[in-house]
């Protein structure tokens, strides 16, 4: 025993001097964080919206001035042409504009039914989807204002986003997703890299040809790991509740469970990788195009998996970030219970059983 | 591995011979590279015994093998009486290694590397320090440095002092002086002759010819086959042509001409000399090539007949074993 | 008697000058990794470049082949200036190392016609004479098989022929023979004499001292400074040592740069 805790305390020298890896380590989280956090979130604030009103009557200026009063605009009331207004999306100075008829207001009182024309930049589709939620929205409001009676339509809004979200904060879907991704990184990485540059430096040699139990090197490796991946959920989470300000819904424990469970699964990935490769670049190319990549692509967090080609959303379900991203947002964002998780649970402790037997089994004690 | 018991308790014969390799080959690539074939080679008790050959040679494929990194394609070989297949458990714990790169942690110091490699092999640095104080006093004032900013001579005796930190009964050097310079390799053997002395068995390996006095006995390798082993004296002594030395005015002139001539079976530069074997040798080969040089106008011209050393004798060997030179095509 | 046979370095008074530094110096910060060095190649001169790991000589060689500035001092490599003509003396040297030479992955020929190629030899020379140079090396057989799979030795051999190939004032040789087995060795000084016989001069490191009684004349390197300059014979005779591995250990023991 004391050699494994000498064996860990080596790891941890070796992390805590390779500013690469603290980078890693700990500049990562919350740089994603706060990248997916502030900037690429979905919430648009401050979009350029002309709005050309053609009506001049009461009512026309009202909406304006709504839309106005909300920050998710920035209004300039122009007059302009539809080829201006042409020129102006092109050039980028605007990313919607609004476009009231001449005759709107008489039109919504005497016949109950007025049109608006909304226009967006398609070539943003993201900004676009949300800006015409937003109008949308507003327009709402505003006829219940007009007419409280008769608000009925677009009272639910389709998007489970919404219903979980309804302060509008896009960085909470983010958290989980950051969460998986970090500790892909860490574990899968990080790791497989440690143990191959045993093989590189010539001191895996070394290693095997002591009385050191070979598989105990893998132990010594993936419990640094296992320490620096918790910590690292704790920096997230702090990072989480008082940066972006996305509460943990339900139980915290049960959190720390999944990511345990989680955590375990992508150091197994990291061993075997480490068992397949001899060199750090080729470990690390593994770990980011192999893991990286699909833990960004299919769990969910930034392409929705059911837009996705069925083949697709099946190759999702051997991604383990996509059942940890799903048992995150049950536990963090909606307070859901065991109950709730215990499916994506269940596949995480299989795909590491798997993965731990397939490693142990292939781990050379020798050269070939 | 508890199966085999018949292994674990060494016979008499490894008592006192501590390493044992018999036919062993080895290929890599499914057989198309081949590394060694039927080497066979016994390494007495307190011998210190070089492996001399060149890169490629299999220098590192026979050390994995004994050191129970590599499984050998057939034959057998044992160390410390122990199987290195069977009993390889027992073997790991028997014996020191030191691979062909320092193998060390570069990021930890010097004192962090000892005392790491030393609670590995389960003792501490205090345990046996009288085997490696002469060597680790000389890293001392340095402990505190990390191992990657050390120079290459007191790298080689880092790693040294944590092949030795368990006393191992056997030590196995895979190149320990490749890429050092002639101090450092000089003081390097100054070391293994020490370690010699208090009854450790050592099997080094070197590219350097020269080196080889230096060791008990020597095996010559080239090509994955051992060319010779015995002591180095008899080995060289083994040339089996009289061997002279040439100069002149013209070293590189003087080479051309030798090789021109039909009396001569072979002639290769040698430091400031030339070594020159004749085909047929009637005893009076310093005249007749003194003659030929002359006739070819080279001024200067000395002829001696020399002891061949080994390096003249590896050359014979690789030469008349009808391998194309330094291939093994 | 043919003259070219003779090989001899030119008597200084005649020759030409291939190399030639004065105080040439190069600092790291504090550190001063070559100290005012001075020395002169003459052209076909085979010129030994010894010292100990750390003693300087890779800085020094860095400087010459143009590939880093010197903090002081002067040096012109094949009549260029180290400060202001560096890519002149880049196409005028050759430069093969024991580390890299060639690329594993391509084959002989394929290497000769890249290096060709980087070194600006018309496309039609590159087609004549790089078939003609893996013969003359005994690669015929090779030529369309990876260098990769080639012995050491072979790898050697091609490596200075394409360092050669576009007829370099002077080759820079790094440690050319290390690990390479005793008979291909020779073959390889073999073909560094005949390479000087046709003019080129060569500058070499090597770790085997024997290897330096080859050269026409031999600098030790210690900490930095050059100890001595001479032939290997005369080195000999003033330390009064049998061989050049014993006056190298006599120059370098000292050193505190080595190492020990």
């Amino acid at each position: 025993m004391k050699q494994l805790f000498v064996f860990i305390r080596k790891e941890f020298y070796h992390v805590f001097r390779d500013r690469r890896t603290l980078l890693i380590l700990f500049g990562l989280p919350l740089v994603q964080i706060l990248l997916f956090g502030y900037a690429l979130t979905s919430e648009v604030k401050n979009i350029a919206l002309v709005v050309t009103n053609a009506s001049n009557d009461v009512l026309g200026q009202q909406l304006t001035n709504q839309l106005q009063a909300s920050a998710f605009f920035k209004v300039q009331e122009q007059q302009l042409s539809p080829t201006e207004i042409e020129r102006a999306f092109k050039k980028g100075h605007i990313k919607a504009a609004l476009i009231i008829p001449s005759g709107f207001g008489s039109d919504f009182i005497k016949a109950r039914h007025a049109t608006l024309q909304v226009l967006t930049d398609g070539s943003e589709p993201n900004i676009s989807k949300t800006v015409l939620q937003y109008v949308t929205a507003i327009v709402q409001d505003f006829q219940r204002a007009q007419q409280p009676a008769t608000s009925v339509a677009f009272t639910i809004t389709p998007e489970l986003r919404m219903l979980y979200n309804e302060e509008g904060n896009g960085s909470i879907n983010y958290v989980p997703g950051v969460l998986a991704l970090i500790l892909m990184i860490v574990c899968t990485a990080l790791t497989s890299v440690a143990v191959v540059r045993e093989k590189e430096t010539g001191t895996m040699e070394i290693l095997l040809v002591s009385p050191f139990k070979p598989v105990m090197v893998l132990v010594a490796k993936a419990i640094p790991f296992l320490i620096l991946s918790l910590v690292n959920f704790a920096f997230i989470l702090l990072l989480a509740v008082y940066i972006l300000n996305v509460p943990i819904a339900g139980s915290l424990f049960l959190l720390f469970m999944i990511t345990l469970l989680f955590i375990a699964t992508s150091l197994s990935f990291g061993l075997l990788i480490s068992n397949a490769t001899n060199s750090q670049q080729v470990a690390l190319l593994i770990s980011m195009m192999g893991l990286m990549l699909p833990t960004i692509i299919f769990t969910g967090f930034i392409f929705p998996l059911e837009n996705m080609p069925l083949p697709f959303q099946w190759i999702s379900n051997l991604v383990p970030a996509k059942w940890y991203y799903a048992a995150v947002k049950s536990v963090m964002l909606k307070g859901l219970g065991f109950a709730y998780v215990w499916k994506e649970m269940g596949i995480l402790c299989v795909m590491t059983i798997l993965l731990l037997t397939i490693t142990v089994n292939r781990f050379k004690i020798r050269f070939t | 591995m508890k199966r085999n018991n018949v292994y674990t308790h060494p016979d008499a014969v490894s008592a006192d011979t501590p390493i044992i390799a018999d036919r062993i080959s080895k290929s890599y690539n499914k057989g198309t590279v081949p590394a060694l074939s039927d080497v066979s080679l016994e390494v007495k008790k307190g011998e210190l015994f070089g492996l001399i050959g060149p890169d490629g040679a299999g220098k590192t494929t026979l050390f994995r093998i004994l050191t129970t990194l590599l499984l050998a394609d057939s034959g057998q070989a044992r160390v410390s009486g122990y199987d290195v297949v069977q009993n390889f458990k027992q073997i790991r714990r028997t014996v020191g290694y030191m691979p062909g790169k320092f193998s060390l942690y570069q990021d930890l110091t010097v004192q962090e590397n000892l005392t790491f490699f030393a609670t590995l092999f389960g003792t501490s640095v205090a345990a046996h320090y009288e085997l490696i104080k002469d060597i680790y006093e000389q890293i001392k004032p340095f402990s505190d440095r990390r191992a990657g900013k050390l120079s290459g001579g007191m790298k080689q005796k880092l790693a040294l002092c944590c092949a030795l930190i368990h006393k191992p009964e056997v030590l196995f050097l895979d190149e320990p002086t490749t890429g050092v310079d002639v101090v450092s390799r000089r003081e390097f053997w100054e070391m293994l002759q020490q370690l010699k002395q208090q009854g450790i068995t050592i099997l080094v390996s070197t590219p350097y010819m020269e080196e080889a006095v230096r060791c008990d006995r020597i095996a010559l390798i080239q090509n994955g086959r051992i060319l010779q082993v015995d002591t180095p004296a008899r080995i060289a002594g083994a040339f089996p042509v009289k061997l002279y030395a040439a100069k002149a005015a013209s070293i590189y002139g003087l080479l051309k001409d030798l090789r021109a001539w039909n009396q001569v079976e072979s002639c290769y530069a040698f430091g400031e000399w030339l070594h020159v074997t004749l085909r047929q040798d009637t005893g009076n080969g310093t005249a007749l090539i003194r003659e030929y040089a002359e006739t070819r106008a080279h001024k200067q011209v000395i002829i001696q007949c020399i002891a061949p050393t080994i390096e003249d004798r590896f050359i014979q060997l690789a030469t008349s074993n009808a391998l194309p030179n330094g291939s093994g095509h | 008697m043919d003259p070219v046979i003779n090989h001899q370095p030119p008597s200084p008074a005649t020759a030409e000058t291939a190399i030639e530094c004065r105080e040439l110096t190069k600092k790291f910060g504090d550190f001063i990794a070559v100290d005012r060095i001075s020395f002169r190649v003459q052209r076909c001169e085979i010129f030994g470049f010894l010292g100990a790991n750390g003693a300087g000589k890779t800085t020094a060689m860095r400087m010459l082949c143009g590939l880093s500035y010197p903090s002081s001092g002067h040096a012109t490599v094949a009549g260029f200036d180290v400060y202001r003509q560096q890519e002149k003396i880049k196409q005028h040297i050759g430069y093969m190392s024991q580390k890299f030479s060639l690329y594993d992955d391509l084959t002989p020929l394929e290497n000769i016609k890249f290096f060709g190629g980087v070194y600006g030899v018309a496309e039609k020379e590159i087609r004549e004479r790089s078939h003609d140079l893996v013969r003359s090396l005994g690669l015929d057989r090779e030529a369309n098989k990876l260098v990769g799979g080639l012995p050491l030795g072979w790898k050697q051999k091609l490596a200075f022929a394409v360092a050669l190939f576009h007829r370099p004032r002077i080759v820079f040789l790094d440690e050319p023979t290390g690990g390479v087995d005793p008979v291909t060795r020779r073959q390889f000084w073999d073909m560094i004499y005949e390479a000087a016989e046709k003019g080129v001069t060569i500058f070499v490191t090597t770790h085997y001292m024997d290897e330096s009684e080859y050269c026409n004349r031999v600098t030790i390197m210690v900490d930095g400074k050059i100890e001595a300059l001479d032939t290997p014979a005369n080195l000999k005779h003033r330390f009064a040592c049998d061989n050049m591995d014993e006056v190298f250990y006599r120059l370098a023991r000292t050193a505190r740069r080595s190492d020990s």
